[in-house]
């Protein structure tokens, strides 16, 4: 056992090696059990334990815990030890909180008042360790809590140095958790000058400290450039004595120098030319001591430095200003690619990837080409090869495109598994941004299939049948390429479906040639037919049926084949339906309809690269787009939406065939016309958007159109159906309610004193109708007394792309608190659907505003003052706190605008009637707003009890 | 940083320290599954790795392993120095820190920990300023001990 420093708890150090010695996780197991037996026994005992014995008992738990095993009692005890004037005993206490004790703990509030008394002790120790205990638990609450005291220890002059260490990073954790109740007000001029403090470790604290509040509001805190660049300055141009134990390994304070240029990456270059002077000197300074010999060989001394001298150039490249920087800046990188650090060559790496989007530097990266090449074909780590790649990609352009993407070609035969999708997804950007031959393009993503086609995914090979559909001048050329990759014994099943695509399309553009006939083409590609999955055999289905527009000579066999029980009687629906329908409709069609169903794809509309969308969403933020390099090459084709499914089997619709549509091959949705999907999606429900786009709705509860309107352009009606959306229409009666692919459902709301009207539409989005459609509202448990609700039958065949009509008749009976819900369900495709939707029918729909005089306010504000009758809610404001906004939701809300009953103009009082069948309820409301704090306090009172609970979370919802 | 972890070759965690709040059950698995990710890795191997979206720095001493997970923004080659400080204070204190100190003396581990990282940030990177903190903190200790000592003699 090795000596226990301190005061050694003995009965701690004998449990420990009684568990080290267990021969058996069962026998570990056994003796843990046995002492926790024996600690809840103590614990439970009535012979009360001394402080020490809780300190050890606690201790024990904790060393359990993190051996893994789940702790469930001692926390008291451990909140106890928080009040001990031992300094151990408090320390073991705390230790526990930290590590075990989780922020939504109800003994929280205990903790909370504990640290309250710590924090103001006059021992500085006990002061720290409350402060270490905030800043590791973090927790709301703590902000709360100490929100003006640790501001006020972190720049008091009576502070010790140790104690604003700690304050300065306790409030950092608190801002992190709670930005909105962190204010620093005047003392953020304060703070900033703790960059000048005497004590680098104060210095060093609040630099981190800083940069969050900066993060947060740059304007207040941008006094902070000059003070931080004069004490980097003065950090570099010290030697490495001055600084005495804040020089690490022959380094002047590396810390800090870091913490200092990140701070300034925040900013832009100083405008001050003095500040700015210095700034390039300190840059320069760091670079220049890079070239120096080293003056330790360990490589904490090498680490420290070149830490530093990275963080110098992330400002730099931050900066993107001085080329004579980046240029040296890139220089050091490329020594570093050839370094024998791993470390450092992973790091040159990662950062030449920002060089190499400035246009300053952007051709000395390329320098480096080889070099990079080089570290792809013989680093042994694939962490570093990963980042060689996506050098690689930063540093492509039109000049080097093609030894990069053979280069990356070469590598993708033995790549490791973990990176050759996104490789793949890069070549295959790169090889379409950059081609100027498109013969080049062509044959970079047929040996892409040829080399990693499992990785090949849908996007790439989708790609490539677009660009080729679209450019004219390369459709011989793939025709004749796919047909010869199509020759090899073995072929990637990827490779069948662009090269079943192609030639299906342009097969007759290599016809001539008797070595690719047509029979030679149709049989080359049925030899591959019985091997593919049933998607890739729907898709040779069709690129036959279109051989037998291209060449009429063949269409006996391939009839035959069509006629072939395989698969006329495939068990696959989706085979035996394509080979009935082509068979049919070869048979009895003329040429001239056959000729125009079958005719050739037409362009695809230009739209953003579907794989770039893909890596994008695989790399945010490491998925560059090239043209950002450098900002050279060909102009962006970007489109907001994303490009359609061209799956065969996804979106093949029946009637395709049958009804004579261009479309056979299930490409309907991104066949012209290719903008109708697109209106298709919001076509259904114009009239319900007309008429909210008019403004003229019919409201009801005396708001005003303008009022409405001014909510309205508030929260713009947001078209994905989410959990909370009800919330939206607490203070709205009309929009979309809900929608998903196929179903748009939305609302237009009139009420009444007690009565409502609600119209339901139903929007169908498909191209197919639905069939057996109901809608039915179902008021569950107690809702049922409490609201009529009549809903008229809706028709129950919805056609594609039309919508239906419902009306609902509402009445409350006597006040609700949840809402009716929508029960939907109709055919779909042959597919029961089955949907529930809230209607938004909340107990506010039926208030009514009520105007009185103050006094009159007062008098009834005082008769409601049973408990029951009031509620109180205090909560953080979405900003903005905008007087009109609220004023509007409140008369939205069903509630009156009282002027001059408030002495304080800046709240809001309201009152109202709550219509319902068996009453009339009275409804009062004061809002509070605390704009300094964003925050509000809301009181409603209702002559009801538990009424004002409902309408102030209803109210909760919308500020 | 969001977050240090100690492990031995064998796996087993010695130390863990999270800055960032996250329910129990993600800790195990994140935990869990960086252990074998890192215990996986050859000894030339790079010290950085992107791991799900962190960035993971590391380092191995003797019989343990140092693993932090630490933001985008932060220094990789300064966090592996912010490893080698804390591995020199244990050594300092401890007289040549080996697992075994480790195991039985965690509560200090965690102390030290605290005088030099809080909330995930560097707080003092004085080697001298946090052994004299925790020397303080034994000072009292012992002070303590012997008022108890004291009082069971009824001396005091």
């Amino acid at each position: 056992m090795p000596a226990v420093k301190g005061d050694g708890m003995r009965g701690l150090a004998v449990f420990i090696s009684d568990i080290r010695n267990c021969k058996s996780r069962e026998a570990e197991i056994k003796r843990i059990n046995k002492e926790l037996a024996n600690i809840r026994s103590k614990f439970k005992g009535d012979k009360t334990l001394d402080g020490y014995q809780k300190k050890k008992y606690v201790c024990k738990l904790l060393f359990i815990f993190l051996l893994g095993h789940d702790i469930d009692f001692g926390h008291m005890e451990a909140v106890n030890l928080l009040s001990s004037n031992k300094y151990t005993e408090k320390q073991i206490g705390y230790l526990f909180i930290s590590v075990l004790v989780s922020a939504s703990s109800d003994l929280m509030k205990l903790v909370v008042q504990s640290i309250k008394n710590d924090i103001v002790s006059r021992n500085p120790v006990h002061v720290c360790l409350a402060l270490q205990c905030i800043a590791n638990i973090g927790s709301r609450d703590m902000a709360e809590a100490f929100n003006r005291d640790i501001p006020k220890l972190l720049v008091s002059g009576d502070t010790i140095d140790s104690v604003k260490q700690s304050a300065a990073l306790c409030l950092l954790r608190l801002l992190r958790t709670a930005p909105d109740l962190i204010q620093l007000g005047e003392w953020a001029s304060r703070v900033i000058h703790l960059l000048n403090d005497q004590h680098m470790g104060v210095v060093t604290a609040a630099a981190s400290l800083i940069e969050a509040l900066v993060k947060r509001s740059p304007e207040e805190y941008k006094g902070c450039v000059s003070l931080a660049v004069s004490r980097l300055s003065r950090i570099v141009t010290s030697s490495y004595t001055d600084l005495q134990d804040y020089t690490y390994y022959f380094v002047p304070a590396p810390w800090l120098s870091v913490k200092l240029l990140r701070l300034l990456q925040n900013y832009p270059p100083p405008e001050d030319p003095a500040v700015r002077t210095r700034l390039t000197e300190c840059l320069e300074t760091i670079l220049n001591k890079a070239q120096e010999p080293p003056k330790s060989k360990k490589v904490q001394h090498s680490n420290a430095k070149n830490a530093v001298l990275f963080e110098a150039i992330n400002l730099i490249i931050h900066m993107d200003s001085d080329p004579n920087l980046l240029v040296r800046a890139c220089n050091q990188l490329g020594q570093f690619l050839s370094h024998r650090e791993t470390n450092l060559r992973y790091l040159a790496l990662e950062s030449m990837c920002l060089l190499a989007t400035s246009e300053f530097s952007h051709e000395a990266v390329k320098k480096h080409q080889e070099t990079v090449i080089n570290a792809l074909k013989t680093e042994r780590d694939v962490s570093v090869r990963q980042r060689a790649v996506d050098l690689l990609y930063a540093m492509c352009d039109r000049t080097n495109a093609e030894d990069i993407v053979a280069e990356m070609l070469t590598y993708l035969e033995t790549a490791d598994y973990s990176i050759r999708e996104e490789m793949v997804l890069k070549v295959a950007i790169l090889a379409e941004k950059y081609a100027v031959d498109y013969t080049w393009y062509v044959d970079t993503i047929l040996n892409l299939i040829r080399l990693a086609g499992d990785y090949v995914s849908e996007e790439v090979w989708y790609r490539v049948i677009q660009i080729v559909i679209n450019r004219d001048d390369v459709q011989g050329y793939a025709a004749k390429t796919v047909f010869e990759a199509l020759q090899a014994p073995a072929c990637h099943e990827n490779m069948v479906k662009v090269g079943g695509y192609i030639l299906g399309e342009f097969g007759n553009l290599i016809a001539g040639d008797h070595r690719s006939s047509p029979i030679v083409q149709f049989q080359l590609l049925h030899s591959k037919y019985h091997l593919c999955i049933p998607s890739t055999r729907g898709l040779l289905l069709s690129t036959y049926v279109k051989f037998i527009n291209l060449f009429p000579e063949i269409k006996a066999q391939i009839q035959e084949i069509l006629r072939n029980d395989n698969n006329i009687r495939n068990p696959d629906v989706e085979i035996q339906q394509r080979a009935i329908e082509y068979l049919q409709l070869t048979s009895v069609t003329s040429t001239d309809v056959l000729a125009t169903v079958l005719e050739e794809m037409p362009p695809f509309p230009e739209r953003e690269s579907s794989i770039l969308a893909k890596l994008k969403k695989k790399k945010p933020g490491a998925a560059e787009d090239p043209d950002a390099a450098g900002g050279k090459s060909s102009p962006p084709t970007v489109a907001s939406k994303p490009m359609p499914e061209i799956s065969v089997n996804a979106s093949y619709q029946p009637q395709g065939a049958s009804g004579g549509s261009a479309d056979l091959l299930g490409l309907s949705s991104s066949a012209p016309p290719a903008a109708a999907p697109a209106s298709n999606d919001t076509g259904c429900l114009v009239d319900v958007f007309d008429m909210l786009g008019t403004g003229a709705s019919p409201t009801s509860n005396g708001l005003t159109a303008a009022a409405d309107e001014n909510y309205k352009s508030a929260t713009t009606p947001d078209l994905e159906a989410g959990p909370d959306k009800i919330h939206e229409f607490v203070c709205r009666n009309n929009g979309v309610i809900f929608e998903n692919d196929l179903l748009q459902i939305g609302i237009k709301s009139e009420y009444k004193q007690n009565l409502g009207r609600v119209g339901m539409f139903y929007g169908n989005k498909t191209s197919v109708p639905f069939s057996n459609f109901t809608a039915e509202v179902s008021l569950p448990g107690e809702l049922s007394s409490q609201l009529m609700a009549q809903a008229k039958p809706v028709d129950s065949q919805v056609e594609a792309g039309a919508q239906k009509q419902q009306l609902v008749n509402i009445e409350c009976v006597t006040d609700f608190t949840v809402p009716p819900v929508l029960v939907i369900n109709f055919l779909y495709n042959g597919a029961q659907q089955h949907m529930t939707v809230k209607m938004p029918v909340m107990v506010n729909k039926f208030l009514e505003p009520a105007e009185m005089d103050a006094a009159t306010f007062f008098q009834r504000w005082k008769n409601l003052s049973a408990p029951a009758q009031e509620c109180q809610k205090i909560f953080k404001a979405k900003p903005p706190m905008d007087g009109e906004q609220t004023k509007s939701k409140l008369l939205c809300f069903g509630l009156s605008i009282l002027e001059d009953v408030d002495p304080n103009p800046e709240n809001f009082v309201s009152a109202g009637v709550l219509h319902t069948r068996n009453q009339q309820i009275g409804v009062l409301l004061r809002l509070e707003p605390n704009s300094q704090a964003q925050m509000y306090r809301l009181t409603i009172r209702a002559s009801k009890d538990a009424i004002s609970t409902t309408l102030c979370e209803l109210l909760e919802s919308q500020f | 940083m969001q977050f240090m972890l100690l492990f031995s070759r064998q796996g087993k965690l010695r130390l863990q320290k999270w800055y960032t709040a996250q329910p129990d059950k993600l800790k195990k698995k994140i935990t869990r599954e960086l252990v074998t990710t890192i215990l996986a890795r050859k000894p030339k191997m790079c010290s950085f790795l992107e791991w799900k979206d962190m960035k993971i720095v590391y380092k191995r001493y003797a019989s343990l392993y140092f693993c932090c997970a630490i933001e985008h923004d932060d220094n990789e080659l300064l966090t592996l120095e912010i490893i080698h400080r804390y591995v020199e204070l244990l050594d300092k204190y401890f007289g040549s820190v080996c697992e075994l100190d480790i195991i039985f003396n965690f509560e200090k581990a965690y102390f030290m920990l605290d005088e030099l990282l809080l909330g995930g940030e560097v707080q003092e990177t004085s080697k001298k300023n946090v052994l004299k903190a925790i020397a303080a903190q034994d000072l009292l200790q012992e002070d303590e001990a012997i008022e108890t000592a004291l009082k069971e003699y009824g001396l005091a």
